[in-house]
């Protein structure tokens, strides 16, 4: 009896050994050992910044991490704080970003000594669209008439958004170009704010999402003129889209996750793993159909490739901005 | 009356036995995480947060609102006991809180500080309930132009009223906004002021690290050199009675409770202001409407007073914009915010209409937490006495320790640690010059805020700087503060001018 059970448990061992062996890249080997950081690219309560605490809700509603998330803005500098954090943190476990498009364009702006090749990609969940937005009490309704008022102002109109250089900037360049328009471009230091600023009347239009917008939308204090996605959303059914006005302008803006450089690769699997797990959430799914958001999930080289493919589009509209910055 | 009506339903939810425990275990954890130098309301929301979803979502912003009404009332015990302002909030408190610790006033100082901050949380809470959705409009007619007035306002008041030499008080303003500056630029994102390339500026310099370096380690050096051997604080102690005579003393001090509560709750409600320079000005107005200016800085209770019913009430305040327009006021609404999207909660104007229980259950739970904290803080001010009357040589090394870990643990960066040492002697050497060290640290809080609505001002008024003189509300602003700047001059002239029996008086 005796002998068996030795050989039993000799061989139960050497079977686990083997498991533990092959498999060094498997979820389970690794789990946050203290609450897990998550760094947020933008200023408090914008769409940057209110997407990043219901992922933070849905992880912990739905049990997906043994350790709390942390969120922490650092969105100083068009995101470069956040950049220049998560560069200091190599090799780091316990740290995630959740960024935004400034991710490609402000270490294309300005040198911060940050290349986001050196980043490990995590997970795309969602790619964000952009409406014109002007105050409710405003006279205008139509995209002609916007662009008659913005003709007739002689530059004098106030287009508040983003820090210069990020997705708002540059979708007023692009709407710039598209209508031969000028506009004084305000910056803010999150969505949230130039929302506020602009049912307070300080800033004549904003190129809001969706999301940073809706409230406002709801109580009647912010006019949808069009949106640059390719179909109509489905929130706003009457707002026509750019493109079905003939012009052709679709622009994303991604929301992701990445990790510092050289993170362990079983912490990699883990985070990825439980991204998506939430990607499959019912909660997420409400979400995006709700606050019109297109849920895109990409993780591991395709969103790396994703992610230098877009930076290098991104550099080419910078540089058609020329003077933008 | 539909209003009570609601207040009602609130109260039916926010005096649930679960409530009530909540509202007390929040108020007791929050009062210890405020009084902590390196630990603030901030903190406290964060940690607890995502305890959050074990119970439902009204039992949870009560949690959350208690921590957070805790932490302020907590916020003072460590300016008044230590010196140390445990958050940007309570810089104004230490102006005579400290001194009157120093006479061995403690006692009577942290009664006062809890009494104010009950009357300036409760009188809050009442126009909050009353003005609530009417006062939201305010908030949104506060664009860039006015939010730069407000805060050229708060400067205007400390240099107007400081008393300290105004010539140093607005060079310490100048280092302060300077030191502002490190880091990336707000609106174009350009690196500034990285000295020696070092990575750890790339995020600014924060308001912890320089308050605990100039009033910890500053402090701490400046006692040593003072006191040799003998203790710091004369031994304080708190009985009954004392506790009767501080009743009676706060008593007096109604006008500026009143004053300091609606100053405070307005400047609060302003999206980005907050709670700092409302406590600034309500201690300035208090100084201004004294009939004895001579006592602040001294140990004058109205000194305490003041600023304590201004930030009470502005955190309060700080709720409004953040219910009714989903835009936080301060960093721990934003966090509070964070947590009413996880609950589903939509915050923005729809909010009282569509989610009434949760609105009014918060609102009534406000009066209880107010309640809560001031029982538990009187509660535990013999407690806090008590600990000052260790000896000097023990105080000393723990308060040093304390201003270290408190200063690593928020970032968890060496650079800190040693920006807090830098920061601690270079205060001391300035403190022997005489220059007042609040300027300073309020100037490095206020000036990012400053600096970015100036920018944004004109921005969009293409360069006009008339445009600060010509919307009403920053108008009138800007003219409060040139009169604020002048009031030191007019000061001079009268004391010249007084020398001829027929002047003024």
């Amino acid at each position: 009896m005796g002998y068996i059970f030795t050989r039993r448990t000799l061989m139960a061992l050497a079977a686990s050994t083997t498991l533990i062996g092959a498999a060094p890249a498997l979820a389970e080997d690794w789990s946050p050992q203290k609450p897990v950081e998550m760094v947020i690219m933008a200023g408090q309560g914008g769409g940057a910044d209110r997407l990043a605490r219901l992922f933070q809700s849905i992880i912990q509603q739905e049990n997906l991490s043994k350790m709390p998330i942390l969120p922490v803005n650092k969105g100083g500098g068009s995101g470069a704080e956040a950049l220049r954090y998560l560069k200091d943190k190599g090799g780091d476990n316990h740290t995630i970003m959740a960024t935004l498009n400034s991710y490609y364009t402000t270490p294309l702006r300005t040198d911060i000594g940050v290349n986001i090749e050196d980043f490990t990609p995590i997970a795309r969940m969602a790619l964000d669209t952009f409406v014109l937005w002007v105050n409710a009490d405003s006279d205008i309704q139509t995209l002609d008439d916007y662009v008659a008022a913005v003709k007739e102002s002689g530059g004098t109109w106030k287009m508040g958004g983003t820090g210069t250089g990020q997705e708002d900037s540059l979708v007023t360049a692009m709407l710039e170009k598209e209508f031969d328009i000028k506009v004084t471009y305000v910056p803010f230091k999150g969505g949230g704010d130039v929302a506020k600023n602009l049912v307070g009347g300080h800033i004549d239009s904003s190129v809001n999402n969706p999301s940073e917008a809706l409230g406002f939308y709801q109580a009647g204090k912010l006019r949808p003129i069009a949106a640059l996605t390719p179909e109509r959303i489905e929130v706003f059914p009457d707002t026509p889209t750019m493109t079905e006005l003939g012009h052709g302008l679709v622009y994303w803006m991604q929301r992701s996750f990445v990790a510092p450089k050289d993170m362990d690769p079983a912490a990699v699997a883990y985070y990825t793993d439980m991204f998506e797990k939430l990607a499959a959430s019912e909660e997420w799914q409400t979400y995006t159909t709700e606050k019109a958001l297109m849920a895109d999930f990409l993780t591991g080289e395709a969103l790396q490739a994703y992610f230098l493919e877009e930076r290098d589009k991104h550099a080419d509209l910078l540089g058609s901005m020329g003077e933008g910055s | 009356m539909e209003l009570l009506g609601h207040l009602a339903d609130g109260f039916g939810t926010s005096l649930m036995p679960l409530n009530l425990l909540i509202v007390f275990l929040g108020v007791t954890a929050g009062l210890f995480i405020g009084a902590m130098p390196g630990l603030g309301s901030v903190n406290g929301v964060a940690i607890v947060l995502p305890l959050t979803f074990i119970v439902p979502p009204s039992s949870a912003i009560i949690l959350l609102a208690a921590i957070y009404y805790g932490a302020m009332y907590g916020g003072a015990i460590s300016s008044i006991l230590l010196g140390i302002p445990g958050a940007s909030t309570a810089v104004a408190t230490t102006f005579d809180g400290r001194p009157m610790a120093q006479q061995g006033k403690a006692g009577l100082a942290l009664i006062t500080a809890a009494v104010a901050s009950f009357v300036g949380g409760t009188i809050s809470v009442l126009l909050f309930t009353l003005f609530a959705t009417p006062l939201a409009d305010v908030a949104l007619a506060f664009g860039p132009a006015e939010e730069f007035a407000l805060v050229l306002l708060a400067f205007m008041t400390f240099v107007g009223l400081g008393g300290d030499d105004v010539l140093k008080t607005i060079i310490m303003i100048c280092l302060g906004l300077a030191l502002s500056t490190v880091g990336l630029d707000l609106i174009s994102g350009q690196p500034r002021l990285i000295f020696f390339d070092l990575p750890g500026f790339y995020s600014g310099i924060s308001f912890l690290v320089l308050a605990i370096g100039v009033y910890g380690i500053g402090e701490i050096l400046y006692t040593i050199e003072t006191q040799k051997t003998a203790p710091s604080v004369t031994p304080a102690r708190l009985t009954f009675r004392e506790l009767g005579y501080g009743i009676k003393e706060i008593n007096k001090l109604w006008k500026t409770m009143s004053l300091g509560s609606a100053l405070g709750f307005f400047v609060g409600m302003l999206p980005a202001a907050g709670a700092t320079p409302a406590a600034l000005m309500s201690y300035g107005i208090a100084k201004l409407t004294t009939k004895t200016p001579e006592r602040f800085g001294k140990g004058a209770i109205e000194g305490v007073a003041a600023p304590e019913t201004a930030n009470n009430a502005a955190s309060t305040g700080s709720l409004l914009p953040m219910l009714t327009l989903g835009i936080p006021g301060s960093p721990t609404t934003a966090l509070l915010l964070g947590g009413m999207v996880m609950w589903g909660l939509v915050p923005g104007p729809m909010l009282f209409i569509e989610q009434p229980d949760f609105v009014w259950g918060l609102i009534s739970s406000l009066y209880t937490a107010n309640l809560a904290a001031v029982l538990v803080n009187l509660a535990l001010i013999p407690l806090f006495v008590w600990a000052l009357r260790m000896p000097f040589t023990v105080l000393c090394a723990l308060v040093f320790v304390l201003c270290l870990v408190g200063g690593f643990a928020p970032s968890q960066k060496l650079h800190d640690v040693w920006l807090i040492v830098a920061f601690g002697v270079g205060g001391y050497i300035l403190r022997k010059a005489d220059y007042p060290m609040a300027p300073l640290v309020l100037a490095l809080v206020l000036g990012p805020l400053m600096e970015k609505s100036f920018r944004q001002t004109l921005i969009s008024e293409q360069g006009n700087v008339l445009a600060f003189v010509e919307r009403p509300l920053s108008g009138t602003f800007i003219a409060l503060s040139a009169a604020f700047l002048l009031l030191p001059l007019i000061k001079h002239l009268k004391r010249l001018t007084g020398r001829v029996p027929s002047a003024a008086k």
